[in-house]
C-alpha cells in the first residue's frame, strides 16, 4: 500500500507496541493463568479434577443445552432470515428489533423473565405442577435460558448477506418453476454457507459459556442442574482454586478450538467471495 | 399480510409462521410477562424500590464502571483497529483472531482468571500492590473485567469502516500539505466517528448488564462494588420478585435507550458507507 510508506515508523512502532501490550495483558495473561493454575498441583491432580463425577455431569449438561440451543436457533435463524430478506412486508423493522432484544438485555434479566413466566407466582404454575413439568430450577429452564441468550446469533449473520445479494436469482428460479426447498438448497444456501457456519460457531461459543441467565434459572444442584460455568463458580467460591481452573481449562480449550474454526471460516468465506 | 401477486418466491407463510411462533415462545411471551408483572406493581412501590440507597448505589457503580470501561475501549479499540487495518507486521492474523477471544471465552472463566491475575498475590496485582493500588475487589477490578468484555465490540465496529475508507481524501490532504496528525483529525477521524460511537455504545450496553465476569472480581461489597445485575440476583435469591422486577425494568429502559441511540447512529453510519461506495 502506498499509504504505508509515508507513515512515520515511530508512530507505527508505538501503536503496534501499545496494541501488543494491551492484548498481552488483557487476553494472553488470563489464559496463561488458567493453564498454570490448573496444573499447579500436577498433571494427575488435573486429570482427577476434570474427570470428577460432578465435572463430567456438568459437561454433559452444558453440551446438551448447547446442542438444543443450536438446533432451535439454527431453525429460527434460517426461517427468519428467509422471511425477512426474501419478502417485503409491514413491520419488518419491528420484527428485526424484537429478534435483537435478547442480546441487549442483561443475562440476569433473561433469567428473571423465565422465572416470572414459569415460577411459583405465575398463573401457569399450577398447570405445570399438575402436569408434572418442572422448568425453573431444572434442566428445561437452563435450556430455555441458553436459547434466549443466543437467540439472534444465526439470523444476524445471515440477514446482511442475503440482503446484499438481493432476490433476483431466487425470483428467476421460482419463475422457472423451482420449489422452495430446491431454491434454498441450490441457490440461496451456497451463498450463505460461510455466514451460516460463522453464526453457528458464535452461537455455540456463547451457549456453552452462558453464566448469568443460567445461574438465575438453575437451582445449583450438583450433578443435576449444574453447567460447567456454574460448576466453576461453586468450586471457586469454595476456595477450590485448582479444580476451578482445571474445569475452566476445558472451556478455554473449547473456546480456542471455536476461535480457530471461526478464523478458518472467515478466511475461506473471504476467498470465495 | 396477505399474499400478493408480487411474491414469486415461495415460502412466505411457512417461514413467517415458524419465525413468529419461535419468537413468541422465546422472547415475546416472557417479555410480556415482565410487563404484566410490573403493571401489578404499584407506582409508589416501584419508586420506593428503585430509590433505596443500596439500589441507587448499585446503579451508580454499574454506570460509572461501564462508562470508564467504554472510554478505555473506545481509545484502545480505535488503536487496535488502526493497527490491524493499516499496518503489516508478523503475527497480525493471530492478533486479529485473538480480538474475538472475549466473545468466545465464557465469562465465568474470564472472571476467575482476571481475579486471580489482579489479586494482591497475582501476577499483575502484586506489581500494582507495591504502589498501594488494589485492583481485584475494587471498582478498578470491575472496570478491567468490563474492558475485557467490551473490546471486541469497538474493534469489530471500526475495522470495516477503516478498511473501506477511500484513500483519495487523505491523498488530497497530503498533497495540499497537511501534516499526518492533522489528516487524522480532520479527514480520517470524522469518517470513523459514527462507527466508533456505535461500537462503544454496544460495548457500553453489554457492560451495563454484564454479570458473569464481574461477580468474581468485584467482591460484591454493598455500596462499593455491588452492581445492578447482582442486586436483581440477590432479590431473586430472597424470592422478592417485585423488587427484582422493578430493578430489571430500570435496566431494560436504560438498555433500550442505548439501543435506540445506536440505531440512530447506525442509520447515519450506513448512509456514510453507501455514500463512500457510490
Amino acid at each position: 500500500m502506498e499509504n504505508q510508506k509515508k507513515q512515520s515508523p515511530v508512530i507505527k512502532g508505538l501503536l503496534i507496541g501499545i496494541s501488543v501490550l494491551f492484548l498481552f495483558i488483557m487476553l494472553i495473561l488470563p489464559l496463561y493463568v488458567v493453564i498454570t493454575e490448573s496444573l499447579r498441583k500436577g498433571l494427575s491432580f488435573y486429570l482427577e479434577a476434570i474427570t470428577d463425577e460432578y465435572t463430567v455431569k456438568a459437561l454433559q449438561l452444558t453440551l446438551e443445552a448447547t446442542v438444543i440451543a443450536l438446533i432451535c436457533n439454527t431453525i429460527f435463524g434460517l426461517f427468519a432470515a428467509w422471511a425477512i430478506t426474501r419478502f417485503r412486508f409491514r413491520g419488518k423493522k419491528i420484527l428485526t428489533t424484537l429478534i435483537d432484544i435478547p442480546v441487549t438485555v442483561s443475562p440476569i434479566i433473561a433469567g428473571l423473565i423465565y422465572i416470572l413466566v414459569f415460577g411459583k407466582q405465575s398463573f401457569l404454575y399450577p398447570y405445570l405442577q399438575s402436569l408434572g413439568i418442572k422448568i425453573v430450577f431444572a434442566v428445561p429452564g437452563i435450556v430455555l435460558a441458553t436459547i434466549f441468550v443466543t437467540f439472534p446469533f444465526v439470523s444476524r449473520e445471515l440477514i446482511p448477506v442475503l440482503e446484499a445479494r438481493g432476490t433476483d436469482e431466487e425470483e428467476a428460479a421460482a419463475l422457472m418453476g423451482a420449489k422452495g426447498l430446491t431454491i434454498f438448497r441450490k441457490i440461496t444456501f451456497p451463498h450463505i454457507k460461510w455466514a451460516f457456519l460463522y453464526g453457528v460457531v458464535l452461537c455455540t461459543a456463547r451457549a456453552m459459556g452462558e453464566f448469568g441467565a443460567v445461574s438465575v434459572l438453575s437451582g445449583h444442584l450438583r450433578g443435576k442442574t449444574n453447567t460447567l460455568p456454574l460448576h466453576i463458580e461453586i468450586l471457586f467460591n469454595e476456595f477450590q482454586y485448582v479444580p476451578a481452573f482445571a474445569v475452566s481449562s476445558l472451556l478455554v480449550i473449547m473456546a480456542v478450538i471455536l476461535l480457530i474454526i471461526r478464523s478458518i471460516i472467515e478466511y475461506r468465506g473471504k476467498k470465495e467471495r | 399480510m396477505r399474499k400478493t401477486g408480487k411474491r414469486v418466491i415461495p415460502g412466505f407463510g411457512l417461514s413467517m409462521g415458524i419465525t413468529l411462533a419461535i419468537l413468541s415462545c422465546v422472547v415475546l411471551i416472557p417479555l410480556a410477562s415482565l410487563v404484566i408483572f410490573t403493571s401489578r406493581l404499584g407506582f409508589g412501590e416501584f419508586i420506593q424500590t428503585i430509590t433505596r440507597a443500596r439500589v441507587l448505589s448499585s446503579f451508580y457503580v454499574s454506570f460509572i464502571t461501564a462508562l470508564a470501561a467504554s472510554l478505555i475501549n473506545a481509545v484502545m479499540g480505535l488503536i487496535l483497529a488502526w493497527v490491524l487495518v493499516r499496518y503489516e507486521f508478523p503475527g497480525k492474523r493471530i492478533m486479529d483472531g485473538m480480538i474475538e477471544l472475549p466473545f468466545a471465552l465464557p465469562t465465568a472463566v474470564a472472571g476467575i482468571s482476571l481475579t486471580s491475575l489482579t489479586a494482591d498475590n497475582g501476577l499483575v496485582g502484586s506489581f500494582f500492590a507495591r504502589f498501594g493500588i488494589k485492583i481485584a475487589y475494587t471498582r478498578i477490578g470491575i472496570t478491567i473485567a468490563l474492558v475485557f468484555i467490551g473490546i471486541p465490540f469497538v474493534v469489530r465496529a471500526v475495522q470495516p469502516v477503516l478498511e473501506k475508507l477511500d484513500g483519495t481524501y487523505e491523498e488530497a490532504a497530503r498533497v495540499l500539505g497537511a501534516k499526518p496528525g492533522m489528516i487524522f483529525r480532520k479527514v480520517i477521524f470524522p469518517e470513523l466517528m459514527p462507527a466508533l460511537l456505535t461500537g462503544t455504545g454496544l460495548a457500553f450496553g453489554r457492560c451495563i448488564g454484564e454479570y458473569g465476569s464481574v461477580v468474581f472480581i468485584a467482591g460484591n461489597k454493598p455500596y462499593y462494588t455491588e452492581i445492578a445485575p447482582l442486586m436483581i440476583m440477590s432479590e431473586l435469591q430472597e424470592y422478592d420478585y417485585a423488587s427484582a422486577t422493578a430493578i430489571a425494568l430500570v435496566m431494560i429502559i436504560a438498555s433500550f435507550l442505548i439501543l435506540f441511540g445506536i440505531n440512530v447512529l447506525q442509520a447515519r453510519n450506513n448512509r456514510k458507507i453507501m455514500g463512500g461506495e457510490a
